[in-house]
């Protein structure tokens, strides 16, 4: 598949070659998450990126940098993305190739609206320009502008839309262009979409999909970079899901707009630049199922989001340098969570390392943590369990404050070092 | 008066007006049957009442067609009778029973009858409102006629909600109708006093859209103001706001005490009882005689009656269910 592109090629928000050429925060975005990517894939299993090109070398921007380069080349553009949302790509094939992380996502979107009618999309910028991210850039020219829906700068509107949508027999995907943004939003999102079900009596549902990209590193400062997903998850009702993988990000988001309930999809900017190998037929990776990333005997690693892959990479340096073997478990659906999973995991290992970007205080880890406490997989520890997590503070703007407020690779190397060579 | 507008009078037409008293009578005397149980203790939570409303809901509602929707508030319950919901499920909720239409999960401020076009009150000022609008473009999206009925209160114009609900509608010009029942308090805060506009009607101009004021306690005007914003949202050219004037005798909830309105005002408001005046027309018009009058009153006390003793009668809300109720398991959706 892919060659056959919509073929409309916008040189958008994040030119070709990356950069912070932009007018606004959303190019310099680009920049950085190059800069990411190139990170994640020197040492982890996006690093097979490079040559094989997500976009199939259709656009200008077609094929990618160089597999874990430096940064702004590594990345495609919205243009080189146009791929996955072609014609070709809802056949549902057997195999699998290389994406990017907004790739597949825009592929899920694709795939799922040529299959369902009800699907339609809403949201900030996601027509013509293709979404402050370039998600969904193709999208607007092959499915029209009545179900890819650009709105007002007015997410409070656009999610209780949703919400009415779904309950009439849509199923409706909102885009918040930032997560930060769904504050915004948080009555339609909280009283409404996630209680609804519940309080009528179950005689109506709201099958709603709010997609959001969450999280730091892009040096857009503290109301454009928090990991909001505690405040969702404490929410009976709604489903969290936080893909790490470029697989997840389609078959987690395919998952979600089959739900019949509101699911909040929590994507990395960070990760939008990343690759790895995506099935191209629409398969679904079912919520509330924990993917083992990498088995080892020594330690366990559980990690949401971006950390994901920093835990993979700290657990190849162990192995490397310390010969301590790691277990990293990626819940990948925090509502609702696979407890079983990560409990297994601990009991194997006696010991573990929870990591998440979001701030410590009272975050999704606590869970963790307290399930590990409630349960006989406390027996098995051999040491207390250790929390990485952002600091109790703001995302300062300055690179080398952003870096210090999350959990930064030598973090995660050191704790498991410091916790497997004291126990 | 002329022929025409004989024709369009709800008092002119025997079963027409018989109708509308009927859902008159069973909205004022259900809430005064609720206002009776929670006074003898055999109700408990909160409660809203909108009695001496009833023009408003029954006005609207008239002027929408089956299959069409509407979003309520937590002064919801006229909404939902003037709909046709069944006054025993209804009943049967506010006394958390498992035969209430949300077996008791939802009360008062969530009773909805998606049967009946109903996508529920909310216990969020404003909150319905882009619901409504969502509904209105599930239509759209599907290809149907129906019309999305947004009812709200005068303090939800002052919610964020409102403001870009509206917008929506406007800029998409969606099938909805904006039906704004003013019944002159935020709770105690006069509308006068949280708005800068003569009438919240004006705020339409803002969006580009009609806004129309009317009595609303005049069954009638309502009818006719809501009418003709549903034949305009149909003919698919965009929304409407009507804003009905109208005034709620009781206090906000059970704990108001009444202390930021006078007795005078609320007697004169009062003696504009809307059922009473209808009642009038319709005796003044010939179209239903004296007795027939109280023949309609007494079938909704029956009816009223009879969903009291059958719903205390009906089992108590179970909370075996209550964890996998959170989230719904199959092909949902009110189609």
């Amino acid at each position: 598949m892919t060659a056959t592109a919509a073929g409309t090629v916008h040189s958008g928000p994040n030119p070709p070659t990356g950069g912070p050429a932009g007018e606004d925060g959303t190019a310099g975005d680009s920049g950085s998450a190059g800069a990411a990517a190139g990170e994640a894939g020197g040492a982890g299993p996006a690093g097979a990126a490079g040559g094989t090109g997500p976009a199939g070398g259709t656009g200008p921007a077609g094929g990618t940098g160089p597999a874990g380069g430096t940064g702004p080349a590594g990345g495609t553009g919205p243009a080189g993305g146009t791929g996955p949302a072609g014609a070709a790509g809802d056949a549902a094939g057997g195999g699998e190739r290389t994406l990017s992380y907004a790739e597949a996502v825009r592929e899920a979107l694709a795939q799922a609206m040529a299959a369902d009618e009800r699907v339609f999309l809403l949201g900030e910028d996601i027509g013509v320009y293709g979404g402050a991210f370039g998600v969904t850039a193709g999208l607007y020219e092959r499915f029209g502008a009545e179900r890819v829906r650009d709105t007002p700068i007015s997410e409070l509107g656009i999610v209780g839309a949703a919400v009415g949508a779904a309950m009439v027999g849509m199923r409706p995907v909102v885009e918040i262009q930032f997560s930060d943004f769904t504050a915004q939003a948080m009555d339609q999102i909280v009283n409404q979409a996630a209680k609804i079900h519940f309080m009528l009596g179950g005689a109506v549902s709201v099958p709603m999909v709010l997609r959001a990209p969450s999280g730091s590193g892009t040096g857009a400062a503290a109301q454009h970079s928090q990991s909001l997903e505690a405040w969702f998850a404490h929410v009976p009702g709604l489903k969290v899901v936080m893909p790490a993988t470029a697989a997840d990000a389609k078959g987690l988001l395919l998952a979600a707009i089959d739900d019949p309930n509101p699911v909040l999809v929590l994507e990395h900017k960070l990760l939008y630049k990343t690759s790895g190998p995506v099935p191209e037929a629409a398969e679904r990776v079912p919520l509330g199922r924990a993917a083992v990333r990498r088995q080892g005997d020594d330690v366990t690693i559980v990690a949401t989001g971006v950390m994901v892959g920093r835990a993979l990479d700290a657990a190849a340096e162990l192995s490397a340098s310390d010969g301590i073997e790691a277990t990293v478990v990626d819940p990948r659906t925090l509502s609702p969570f696979d407890a079983d999973t990560v409990l297994a995991a601990v009991r194997g290992t006696g010991r573990v390392v929870l990591v998440q970007e979001a701030p410590r205080h009272v975050g999704f880890m606590a869970e963790v943590a307290a399930r590990i406490a409630e349960s006989d997989a406390l027996y098995s520890l051999l040491a207390p369990v250790v929390r990485l997590a952002g600091l109790d503070a703001p995302i300062p703007y300055a690179p080398q404050l952003e870096r210090a407020s999350v959990p930064q690779l030598p973090d995660v190397v050191a704790a498991v070092r410091d916790l497997v060579r004291g126990s | 008066m002329p022929a025409l507008e004989t024709d369009t009078r709800l008092a002119a037409d025997k079963a027409t007006a018989t109708g509308v008293l009927a859902t008159m009578w069973r909205i004022r005397l259900f809430e005064e049957a609720v206002d009776d149980l929670f006074a003898r203790g055999l109700m408990h939570g909160t409660m809203h009442l909108s009695i001496g409303q009833e023009a408003t809901a029954t006005g609207g509602c008239l002027a929408l067609s089956d299959g069409d929707l509407i979003t309520s508030t937590h002064r919801g319950h006229g909404h939902c009778i003037a709909r046709g919901a069944d006054l025993t499920r209804m009943m049967a909720e506010l006394l958390g029973k498992e035969t209430g239409y949300c077996r008791g999960r939802g009360g008062s401020m969530h009773i909805a009858d998606v049967a009946t076009g109903n996508l529920g009150a909310n216990g969020i000022v404003a909150g319905g409102i882009p619901i409504a609008v969502g509904a209105a473009l599930a239509q759209r999206l599907q290809g149907r006629d129906r019309v999305a009925l947004a009812f709200f209160g005068d303090g939800a114009t002052n919610e964020g909600a409102f403001h870009e609900a509206v917008n929506l509608a406007a800029i998409w010009s969606l099938p909805v109708v904006f039906c704004c029942e003013n019944n002159q308090y935020g709770m105690s805060m006069a509308a006068t006093r949280a708005a800068n506009v003569p009438h919240l009607a004006d705020r339409a101009a803002a969006y580009g859209l009609p806004g129309r004021t009317v009595d609303g306690n005049d069954v009638q005007a309502v009818y006719e103001a809501v009418g003709a914003a549903v034949a305009r949202a149909r003919a698919g050219d965009g929304p409407t706001l009507v804003e009905a004037v109208t005034y709620r005798w009781k206090g906000h909830s059970k704990s108001d005490k009444n202390l930021y309105r006078s007795r005078a005002e609320i007697d004169e408001w009062r003696a504009r009882d809307p059922i009473a005046a209808f009642a009038a027309t319709v005796l003044d018009a010939g179209t239903l005689t004296g007795s027939e009058l109280d023949g309609a009153r007494s079938a909704a006390r029956d009816a009223i009656r009879s969903a009291v003793r059958e719903a205390r009668s009906a089992p108590a809300a179970t909370p075996d269910g209550l964890l996998a109720a959170v989230y719904a398991d199959a092909e949902g959706g009110a189609g």
